[in-house]
C-alpha cells in the first residue's frame, strides 16, 4: 500500500511511501478521500518523508485534497517534502500555498 | 555524431507502465555513472512523457508506448517517447505551463517539468497519427573519463 492513514483527535495524517506518480496517485487518492470523507477531520497531514520519487502528479495529488479539506472546512498540511519534491511544488507555484511545514 | 550504444522498449499503454518505463532508461543511462540527480532528472521526465501518452495520446483505449534511448559518445542521451496516440492537435498551447484537457487531477505540468528537468525537449506531433517527444539530456563528464567510451 502507498499510503498509511493514522487518525488522532482532530487530526488525521496520511503518510505516502514509495513512489508517486498518475498510476499510485489514483490509488492514493481513492485512499485519502475515503477516510476524509468517513471522519471529516479538522487537519488532513500528508506525510512526504518517505516518498522516492514523485512526478508532477503529486501536485494533483496535493492540490485535489487541499481542496477537499477545504469542503469540509479543515484545513491541509504538507509535511516531510524533500529537495526534489519541493523543486516540483516550485515548478507549480504552489510554495505560495500556506499548507507547507518541514519543520513537523 | 554516431550513438555509442542504444536501446528500445515498446509497452502498452497501462498506467502500470508508467514505473517500469522510467526504471528501464534510467538503467540504461546508469551505464554512464550519472549523479543521483541527473538521473531522478531523467525518471521524472520519461515519467511525465509517458503519462502524457497515456492520459492524452490514447484516452479511451490502449496503444503502444515506444522508448528508444541514445546514447553518444559526449555525455548526451537522447531519448524518443512515441505514441501511435490522437496527436496533438497545438503542440504550442499544450506546452503552455497549467493548460491541460486531463481532467481527473491533472494539472498541465508534463511539458513544464519535462523541459525543467532536461536540456532540450522537442515535441512533434500529427493529428491522428501520433506524437514523439524527444528529450536530451547531458550527463556531467564527473567519473565518465576514466571508461573507455
Amino acid at each position: 500500500m502507498a499510503v498509511r492513514i493514522e487518525s488522532s483527535g482532530e487530526g488525521m495524517t496520511a503518510f505516502l511511501t514509495g513512489e508517486i506518480d498518475h498510476h499510485t496517485a489514483r490509488q492514493i487518492r481513492e485512499t485519502v478521500d475515503a477516510a476524509v470523507e468517513k471522519s471529516k477531520p479538522k487537519n488532513l497531514y500528508l506525510d512526504f518523508s518517505e516518498v522516492g520519487f514523485m512526478d508532477s502528479s503529486g501536485i494533483g495529488l496535493i492540490m485535489g485534497r487541499f481542496k477537499l479539506i477545504q469542503h469540509y472546512g479543515g484545513r491541509l498540511t504538507v509535511t516531510g517534502t524533500s529537495e526534489r519534491i519541493a523543486k516540483i511544488i516550485s515548478l507549480a507555484g504552489l510554495e505560495r500555498l500556506d499548507i507547507f511545514n518541514n519543520a513537523q | 555524431m554516431k550513438a555509442i550504444n542504444e536501446m528500445k522498449v515498446t509497452f502498452p499503454s497501462r498506467s502500470s507502465n508508467e514505473s517500469f518505463a522510467r526504471s528501464v532508461v534510467a538503467s540504461f543511462v546508469a551505464q554512464l555513472d550519472p549523479a543521483v540527480d541527473e538521473l531522478v532528472d531523467i525518471r521524472t521526465a520519461v515519467s511525465e512523457a509517458v503519462t502524457n501518452c497515456i492520459v492524452h495520446a490514447y484516452p479511451d483505449n490502449i496503444g503502444e508506448v515506444t522508448i528508444v534511448a541514445r546514447i553518444y559518445p559526449t555525455g548526451r542521451v537522447v531519448i524518443k517517447v512515441r505514441d501511435k496516440g490522437i496527436g496533438i492537435e497545438n503542440i504550442e498551447q499544450a506546452m503552455e505551463p497549467l493548460f491541460t484537457t486531463g481532467g481527473e487531477e491533472r494539472y498541465g505540468l508534463g511539458f513544464s517539468v519535462m523541459d525543467s528537468f532536461t536540456d532540450k525537449l522537442k515535441v512533434t506531433s500529427k493529428k491522428g497519427k501520433g506524437t514523439v517527444v524527444t528529450l536530451e539530456k547531458y550527463i556531467s563528464m564527473r567519473q565518465r573519463q576514466a571508461k573507455q567510451f
